[in-house]
């Protein structure tokens, strides 16, 4: 039992992030805060996609005259990484435009608070 | 030598022209519309001659940089993808037409961001059709995604907390999308969809298979307003402004259900989807609830662009009810009631959009006998849309209600038989409730004189968009058994 927890404990913080993450989106008020939790939700499953490219023993993936090409086990997994950086930059996007559309509710309603906003919109 | 091209065409069409019409509408933003409906109406004209051609030689795969799978990156244009994307780029060259007169009153001075996003929006609705790579098909829903949050967010004023709404929702939708790819990446090794689907089969009864299926349906399921996951749609739609109502609810979440589509039946295959718990049928019960909810929800409202936002919810619901049928006629129905509702939604909302143009408003309470008078055109086209929409024949939107009800029957599904039957009910008290204002005589004003009004007809560039799509649906209605034919031949298994 106790090697499941610390053999997969990369796993175990991700998972970690992602409740933060979640509990963020959906028991934060302040719009703000909500948009964090985005972003931590979304680093969570880029830190996945980091761990599962990992292998114990193994070099980065750039060609090695000791290691043959053919000993992939040597190699870490280059793709999970490379994946992940266009996941990062969309979700610098993403907050990006988060951040454009919270400044125009800002502007409109001078007020970031859910309840408060939801007030004033009725 | 073109046919072994198009699918990158269709989606370079729309890449050319988001950068195109920045160009052009720096020097004088007027030029943006035009530019958009010929770039839509390319893309339109590619998706026409590409399905013609995937009927007579079949579908292509298109290898980008001649790398093959699952090394590199490809397009597959098949039966299903072709029609979608038929369906998507020809109802968007009518809404690009549509938007002339709308652009000037209500996103004035924004033309140039507007249709530049417009077309990278359509590039990332294409690009999540055509793609055979899971990876690449969340890139093409994010881009999708994040052109869509920005033209929601130009509307009214509270268009932007709905855009905000539909981000956090959407995005979080989407990153859990990714955690399912994650998953099936780590099962297969592979990221492209004919590749997985070939290894998957020796995965059956897999758990990790199984939490990635729901990790995706669940993420897809936001961005389909699948019915717990909708609370976004009503509100993105009403505040947008209309050209982006009536661009996004026929197209957006049409495409999210071809991603359920492409992945139940397709990738995974029904057993497989089965093999641990009926998802299938959970994911056809959800619908079932949404298109009560969606239709219930549609007859208490007055706001006509909110009505038929909650209609939506209910129409979506119909298309993936077709799906966890997962047999040839719930299959067929389903492909059927996209094409229909694509058409039916996009002819309602640009009428909304024209009534908001012309009165200043689109409130049901206040419409009343005038408007006959008025519009004529117009609301001639509603009631087509309308009466289509409630389920009439000879009209396109009976067909497709009448092979999902022969798909439930084949199926011996009675509960899902009920609900097509019911809901067809419901949809005919919030149509005919508008109908009756305008086309019935005013009790309280006791004659049979329509009230005072002067023919006030909207210009030419609305009125053929939206009598074209209303006249579409009668020749649809007609042609059902072509049509249906040719959607039977796509059907997986």
């Amino acid at each position: 039992m106790l090697d499941f927890f610390l053999g997969h404990y990369a796993y175990w913080f991700t998972i970690i992030l992602l409740c933060i993450g979640v509990y963020g989106i959906l028991f934060k008020k302040n719009l703000i805060k909500k948009t964090i939790g985005l972003a931590i939700l979304q680093i969570s499953v880029v830190l996945y996609f980091v761990s599962i490219a990992s292998k114990w023993d193994a070099t980065v993936p750039v060609l090695d005259p000791n290691i043959p090409v053919d000993q992939v086990a040597n190699y870490l997994n280059p793709l999970p990484h490379t994946l992940m950086l266009t996941a990062i930059v969309v979700g610098v996007a993403t907050l990006g435009v988060a951040f454009t559309l919270l400044l125009a509710i800002y502007n409109r309603y001078e007020t970031l608070d859910e309840e408060e906003l939801i007030e004033k919109l009725q | 030598m073109i046919e072994s091209h198009l699918p990158a065409y269709i989606a370079l069409t729309f890449v050319l022209f988001s950068v195109v019409i920045p160009a052009f509408g720096l020097w004088r933003s007027e030029l943006s519309q035009p530019l958009a409906v010929l770039g839509s109406g390319i893309a339109a004209g590619f998706s026409v001659y590409g399905f013609i051609n995937y009927l007579n030689e079949g579908s292509i795969r298109y290898f980008f940089g001649g790398w093959e799978p699952p090394v590199g990156i490809e397009f597959v244009y098949d039966g299903l993808s072709g029609f979608f994307v038929l369906v998507i780029n020809v109802v968007a060259f009518f809404v690009m037409i549509h938007s002339h007169n709308l652009q000037k009153v209500e996103f004035p001075g924004k033309e140039m961001p507007y249709y530049s996003l417009a077309m990278l929006m359509m590039l990332g609705f294409n690009g999540m059709i055509l793609t055979g790579d899971l990876f690449n098909l969340y890139v093409f829903l994010e881009i999708a995604s994040l052109s869509g949050y920005a033209l929601i967010a130009i509307g009214e004023k509270q268009a932007p907390y709905a855009a905000f709404r539909y981000l956090i929702i959407g995005t979080a939708g989407g990153t859990l999308y990714l955690l399912g790819v994650g998953f099936m990446y780590t099962i297969t090794g592979t990221l492209n969809i004919i590749d997985m689907a070939a290894m998957l089969p020796m995965l059956f009864e897999s758990n990790a298979t199984f939490a990635a299926l729901i990790l995706m349906i669940v993420g897809v399921g936001v961005k389909a307003a699948l019915f717990p996951m909708h609370g976004w749609l009503p509100d993105s739609y009403t505040y947008a402004a209309s050209t982006s109502t009536a661009l996004i609810a026929p197209i957006g979440t049409k495409v999210a259900a071809y991603i359920l589509f492409r992945i139940i039946l397709w990738m995974f295959g029904i057993e497989i989807t089965d093999a641990i718990a009926p998802l299938s049928y959970i994911v056809g019960v959800l619908a079932c609830i949404g298109i009560l909810y969606g239709s219930i929800m549609a007859i208490a409202q007055t706001e006509m662009k909110r009505m038929l936002a909650y209609s939506s919810i209910s129409q979506i619901g119909y298309i993936i009810m077709g799906l966890s049928l997962a047999n040839p006629w719930g299959f067929a129905g389903a492909l059927l009631h996209v094409l229909n509702h694509a058409i039916m939604k996009a002819c309602l909302f640009m009428i909304s959009g024209q009534l908001r143009l012309k009165e200043g408003h689109s409130d049901i309470s206040r419409f009343d006998d005038s408007y006959r008078i008025k519009y004529p055109w117009t609301m001639a086209s509603f009631s087509i849309a309308a009466i289509s929409m409630i389920g009439l024949p000879p009209l396109a939107g009976f067909f497709s209600k009448w092979y999902l009800a022969l798909g439930t029957i084949d199926n011996s599904n009675w509960l899902f038989l009920a609900v097509v039957l019911v809901s067809s009910l419901l949809n005919a008290v919030y149509f005919f409730r508008v109908l009756e204002k305008v086309y019935m005589m005013n009790p309280e004003k006791g004659q049979k004189e329509p009230a005072e009004a002067t023919r006030n007809e909207a210009s030419a560039s609305m009125l053929w968009p939206t009598g074209i799509l209303a006249v579409s649906l009668i020749v649809i209605g007609f042609a059902n058994a072509i049509i249906v034919g040719i959607l039977l031949n796509i059907f997986p298994m």
